[in-house]
């Protein structure tokens, strides 16, 4: 029987995923969840525990509207912090709601790609291992293409000459990549691309205002779920600088000691998933003359709570001013926006007054 | 030489290994004290809006030994085992503690067995720094070791008599840090044998067993505090009337654990409690009093069924 594959959603790697589903499911429909609206939260809020994390409700708003489009397989990948034991309770809420479905759960943890697709096997997917292989690296390598792609924009958007240039080619760009099948197919498409990059005019002051962002993942990676912070910042002329992205994760598997010992001044030990992770990279962008950080987590997030006193102290030492956001579904949009514009008035001042003292 | 433990957290569970160990080797040990309106509101201060609520009562109990002892003992765990793994909160007490104070002197050891950081290795590394040799301080663990395991064995048959008792029998699933935290845990279980009931402790039990039929509520939980608290449930399930989950506000771990526990296991009549910093009495004691009243009812029923078969 033709099944129908979900899976929720996070940041513009739906893309990849579909694709890599696709290619290792022939048989079979792919359909994303739809994109985040403010009715998933509702829809996962709903029906969650009291205080878990947000993450948690727009994977199962994500799960409920999937399945009422019909989805009859769905899919979580599992790891990090309490991440890693979400799904076995939105398996258990969607069932008690009367949902019928298969639910794949990828352990990320112990990253074991003979499990993995044992796992896929059983769900249907005929790909022998040497291919599910192949399909597996061309998806890395297409995530590599997106995330290098979407940080030049991030960095550059709030300084093209015409705007909406770069919105217009990301759009392009996210259409185009969701015909990949192949490696060669992306790298034409990666290097097409990067000489389009090039044509779109950017004028960029070399003092402009610098703030680098810092957290949780989810909170990073699916802008929906921060309203869009990034956006509204290179709108005001901000370059913005974020490190976490799925290619980061990737690396970071082989890269934890590092990590650690580059926030030896600070941390003795790893302070969970991504905690470690926001400590190195705010006393980085510290040190690299960043006019401020802003550091995103859902609320109650206890890694990022425990980096908190750290990046404190660290805010002190450097004097970086840091802005911290802690988002649930109650958060308010207008809120967080003003939040944001207090704080980037505020950079902005400081550095109005650096270069007047400058001038003295 | 003093060493300071705070009575919270992980004090709990290993207040007789750390004592025994740092007494053996000739030190004294200093605690905080229990958990006091003073110790909570510096705990506040000194932490993070968002931690949860023990972990800010830990940092009151820190800050009020600074200046008491030598060294403070906290120790950073992360695993003990595969599979076996606890609350991200342990792995950073020690360096927000760090981070936090500006004079504290920790003496820590780190547990996270699947990187090869077992128990007796950091206890003999600690008993090194505090000058003493290996072997000695590999004698004083197995013995503090020892003595541990005796007192949670008592602790165990001690729980084991009581629960012959015909009183109305109600199990705190709950942290030991929660439920004997004399701000959090006590006065609830103090409120129960008020009202005439006993309260049955989840951390009170053979914990290798308990962990074993934790796998019955779910296989795929990985956080071992937790496992142990609900396999609980499953060991004692007939011989008590009813459960407590009780929780602080926003534990991580807990907010899925519980959600897990309501939704699959069904037997007893169970409520959730959430403490946080601002908790009124008044409030809970209706709560556990109705809830106490519900039980007795369904034993009530219970009995006129089985007198009208008999
Ligand atoms: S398990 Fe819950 S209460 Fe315990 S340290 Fe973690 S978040 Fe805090």
């Amino acid at each position: 029987m033709q099944k129908i594959i979900s899976f929720p959603h996070i940041g513009n790697y739906y893309v990849p995923i579909e694709i890599f589903l696709k290619l290792i499911f022939p048989e079979h429909i792919i359909l994303p969840s739809p994109k985040i609206t403010k009715r998933t939260l509702e829809l996962g809020s709903k029906y969650s525990p009291d205080f878990v994390c947000v993450p948690f409700k727009y994977n199962l708003g994500n799960y409920i509207e999937a399945l009422e489009n019909g989805a009859t397989v769905l899919i979580q990948v599992c790891g990090g912090c309490r991440y890693g034991y979400y799904a076995e309770i939105q398996e258990k809420i969607l069932k008690d709601l009367g949902y019928q479905f298969e639910f794949i759960k990828i352990g990320w943890g112990k990253f074991n790609p003979i499990k993995i697709y044992q796992l896929f096997r059983k769900t249907g997917a005929s790909a022998s291992f040497p291919t599910f292989i192949r399909y597996a690296l061309l998806t890395i390598k297409m995530i590599e293409v997106l995330d290098s792609f979407e940080s030049y924009i991030r960095e550059n958007i709030g300084f093209e000459k015409k705007k909406n240039s770069l919105e217009t080619l990301h759009q392009q760009f996210l259409s185009d990549l969701r015909t990949v099948r192949g490696f060669r197919q992306l790298s034409r498409l990666q290097s097409e691309y990067k000489s389009k990059l090039k044509t779109i005019k950017i004028e960029k002051p070399s003092d402009c205002l610098k703030i680098g962002i810092v957290g949780e993942l989810y909170s990073l990676m699916e802008p929906f779920s921060s309203f869009f912070i990034e956006k509204e910042l290179s709108k005001q002329q901000i370059q913005v600088r974020r490190f976490i992205t799925v290619t980061f994760l990737l690396n970071k598997l082989k890269l934890d000691k590092k990590i650690l010992k580059s926030a030896g001044s600070y941390l003795k030990y790893a302070i969970g998933a991504d905690g470690t992770d926001s400590v190195e990279k705010s006393q980085l962008l510290a040190k690299q003359g960043y006019d401020g950080i802003i550091h995103m987590k859902p609320f109650g997030c206890t890694p990022e709570v425990n980096a908190m006193p750290i990046l404190q102290k660290i805010s002190n030492d450097y004097k970086i001013p840091i802005l911290y956001f802690s988002f649930d579904s109650q958060t308010s949009e207008t809120g967080v926006k003003t939040r944001l514009e207090a704080f980037y008035d505020m950079l902005l001042m400081r550095k109005e007054h650096e270069k007047c003292k400058q001038l003295i | 030489m003093v060493i300071g433990l705070p009575k919270a957290m992980l004090y709990y569970r290993y207040q007789i290994l750390w004592e025994t160990f740092f007494h053996e080797l000739g030190f004294e040990t200093v605690t905080s004290g229990d958990t006091n309106q003073k110790v909570l509101e510096d705990g506040v201060r000194y932490s993070i809006d968002e931690s949860c609520l023990p972990s800010k009562i830990f940092m009151g109990h820190v800050h009020s030994l600074i200046g008491k002892c030598d060294y403070i003992l906290i120790p950073r765990v992360v695993n003990y085992g595969y599979c076996k793994e606890v609350c991200v909160k342990f792995n950073a007490l020690y360096d927000i503690v760090n981070n936090t104070f500006e004079n504290v002197n920790i003496l820590d050891y780190n547990l996270s067995v699947t990187q090869g950081e077992k128990e007796q290795k950091g206890f003999i590394k600690m008993g090194m720094i505090l000058g003493k040799s290996p072997l000695r301080s590999l004698h004083a663990y197995k013995k503090a070791k020892k003595a541990q395991a005796l007192h949670d064995t008592l602790k165990v048959k001690e729980q084991e008599r009581i629960l012959e008792s015909e009183k109305l029998k109600l199990l705190i699933v709950s942290h030991p840090y929660i439920t004997y935290d004399r701000f959090i845990g006590f006065p609830i279980t103090e409120y129960i044998q008020r009202l005439g009931a006993i309260p049955i402790y989840a951390d009170l039990i053979n914990k290798k067993e308990s962990l074993k039929r934790s796998e019955e509520i779910s296989d795929s939980l990985y956080w071992l505090y937790n496992k142990e608290l609900i396999g609980a449930i499953q060991l004692l399930e007939d011989k008590i009337d009813g459960i407590i989950l009780l929780t602080a506000f926003p534990c991580g771990p807990d907010s899925l654990v519980n959600e897990l526990i309501l939704r699959k296991s069904k037997k007893l009549p169970t409520i959730n409690i959430i403490v946080d910093e601002l908790q009124g009495e008044a409030g809970l004691q209706t709560r556990i009093e109705s809830f106490l009243d519900i039980i007795q009812q369904r034993l009530d029923q219970k009995e006129k069924i089985q007198k009208r078969i008999v």
